[in-house]
């Protein structure tokens, strides 16, 4: 199993850099596994992580693209309230790459 | 923005200069033991996988004539050479169909041909084409059998009809039943069976979408059109890829298929337990996970008291659902029989659009210039209506009766003809990006061609896997990603609804 270093702990990760064990997710490991991608962590950053955590919490799977997009436009105000900004803020898809730092498992399918 | 080469599209299609082992390097994640053994295989390679496979091969050509003429009658006429999208965008010459067919029917001539076990306890089984298996011819399957997207346009100009899918989809039950699978198939397959799609949607989150749908229609048009789960006694269970429910652009279908019902007044539901349309056992060629996949369907039909069962968006499911389901979860004798079984989404639209039944506003898509790409097992491996090339007629009809501006593209790269996106057949992952963006070359070079001519904004496609590829690849040819989206988006945007005339 491949580990990214956080803080001098090595953290499990999928081949993709998903987090293996969900319940190992702090906010360190976030901040690491963006900074792996180039990727600086802003508060509307974190309103996308701590809304999927929350989403998933619930539901036991990431929200619809489209349950997100509302969801942040109406946190952020109604201009970031679609996919293209999600993608300026995880430009690898925001599905992905924000399920990722949030320590979720990858959505699979035809996604 | 890629750490390989993207393909230069170019003014006219150029047959490339072979570079040998050019995609070697790249091949799928391999699946983890409980993906396999959770869908009846070993969990890791066995150790008499040789013999193992060998075996395999016997049975598989016993119980399929089809696969053992396949691997009999090519007479290596080069035709099918130059027709492979993956072969034109990646110049590997193993991702020639001949070339691939060859990986497994080497190894098939060298223990189920005279020629082959002669001239192989002579040592010289190459003498005849025929060729032991080893370690390496085992890692090529593996690389090469996922290079191929089942989209069977080589099939189209072989003189004998020969079908890389099929003998690609053996390859793989091949590998899976000596305990090696890919992951993104097998995972999904995995979570299909335990929770009844492939994102693992459970019902609760599937109920919350559609009623945040719901709302969103109703904000957008001051009309309610409801998005039914697990209703009993509606009319039609609606089974559509469970990519419908969660990403873009496929969810603007979605809410075109709803409005559609809602005008027409048809009562419709979505089944929570049969949630997926995809069958991602056809791509690893498993009849008994395919069967076991479709059975959710027949289950969810019967408890829910349907008359109709009508599949949404999704090009394979659309040949599961055309060719198979009849053989799988048939008979359907519990269904309404003047309505088609089953029936494709753009067949119920088309009638109802002929019929007069919907009012459209065609100058509401205007700000659309629109053409269409036929996915593969649309195209080539089913139907729609009840005359010959239907299913390439019409989601054309409808699109004209919708839109106003629509432009096909060439013709060798439409109908049965028709370029892969480059992300069917099982690949549609992040590990295989490189082979995706490739693959799609020649698609991407069509569309170019009817961009620069008639400045098209709008592709169109009837299948999820397509809308997802070409979301990801189109930006990596320097086309906007959201150009992309679903036919039923543009009956969506023109369809008036409220009171009838």
């Amino acid at each position: 199993m491949a580990t990214i270093d956080v803080a001098g702990n090595a953290v499990e990760v999928d081949e993709e850099g998903y987090l293996a064990d969900r319940g190992d997710w702090n906010e360190e490991i976030a901040t690491e596994m963006a900074k792996i991608d180039d990727c600086e962590l802003s508060d509307n950053h974190w309103e996308v992580i701590k809304f999927l955590r929350e989403y998933y919490e619930e539901y036991q799977i990431a929200p619809a693209v489209r349950v997100l997009t509302k969801a942040i436009g109406k946190k952020l105000g109604p201009d970031k309230g679609n996919s293209k900004y999600l993608y300026e803020l995880f430009p690898y898809g925001p599905a992905k790459q924000a399920c990722k730092y949030a320590g979720l498992p990858k959505p699979t399918g035809c996604v | 923005m890629a750490d390989f080469d993207v393909p230069v599209l170019k003014e006219y299609p150029v047959i490339p200069v072979i570079q040998p082992g050019s995609m070697a390097h790249l091949s799928p994640f391999k699946s983890k033991p409980d993906h396999n053994t959770g869908i009846g295989f070993p969990g890791e390679l066995v150790d008499d996988w040789h013999d193992k496979a060998i075996a395999k091969i016997g049975d598989m050509v016993k119980n399929s004539r089809a696969l053992q003429v396949f691997l009999d009658i090519c007479v290596k006429c080069g035709a099918c050479t130059d027709k492979c999208h993956y072969y034109l965008g990646t110049s590997d010459p193993k991702n020639m169909p001949v070339a691939r067919q060859d990986l497994l029917r080497k190894v098939y001539r060298r223990h189920y041909t005279f020629a082959g076990k002669f001239f192989g306890a002579l040592g010289i089984p190459g003498f005849v084409g025929a060729a032991d298996l080893t370690k390496e011819v085992l890692d090529d399957w593996y690389t090469y059998f996922h290079q191929c997207s089942q989209c069977r346009r080589c099939s189209v100009f072989c003189p004998y009809g020969i079908d890389t899918a099929e003998i690609s989809m053996a390859a793989r039950e091949i590998m899976d039943t000596i305990g090696i699978g890919s992951k993104y198939n097998n995972e999904i397959i995995v979570k299909a069976h335990k929770i009844g799609n492939n994102l693992g949607l459970p019902e609760p989150a599937l109920v919350n979408t559609m009623e945040g749908l719901e709302e969103d229609v109703k904000d957008e048009t001051g009309i309610d059109v409801k998005f039914p789960v697990d209703v009993k006694g509606a009319d039609v269970l609606l089974i559509t890829p469970s990519a419908d429910f969660f990403a873009e652009p496929h969810i603007d279908g979605l809410i075109g298929y709803a409005k559609v019902f809602h005008q027409a007044g048809i009562s419709w539901t979505l089944s929570s337990y049969a949630s997926e349309a995809a069958n991602f056992s056809m791509f690893i060629g498993s009849g008994d996970n395919l069967k076991k996949q479709a059975m959710r369907i027949r289950d969810a039909a019967i408890d829910l008291g349907v008359k109709r069962i009508v599949a949404g968006e999704c090009g394979h499911a659309w040949r599961v659902a055309y060719n198979f389901w009849n053989t799988l979860i048939g008979p359907f004798d519990f269904l309404d029989p003047n309505y088609p079984i089953p029936q494709h989404i753009c067949e119920l639209t088309h009638d109802l659009i002929a019929r007069g039944a919907l009012k459209i506003d065609k100058e509401a898509n205007d700000h659309r210039i629109i053409t269409f790409h036929d996915s593969c097992n649309v195209s080539r491996a089913s139907r729609m209506g009840n005359i010959p090339g239907g299913q390439f007629s019409i989601p054309r009809d409808i699109i004209k009766s919708v839109a106003n501006n629509f432009h096909d593209m060439a013709p060798e790269t439409i109908h049965e003809n028709t370029f892969c996106c480059g992300g069917g057949g099982g690949l549609l992952t992040d590990d295989l990006v490189e082979l995706r963006v490739k693959g799609a070359m020649p698609r991407m070079e069509a569309l170019k061609h009817v961009i620069d001519d008639h400045g098209v904004n709008y592709l169109t496609a009837i299948c999820a896997i397509c809308k997802s590829q070409f979301s990801k690849v189109l930006p990596y040819y320097d086309f906007p990603m959201d150009m992309i989206g679903s036919l039923h988006q543009l009956v969506s945007t023109a369809i008036q609804l409220g009171e009838k005339d």
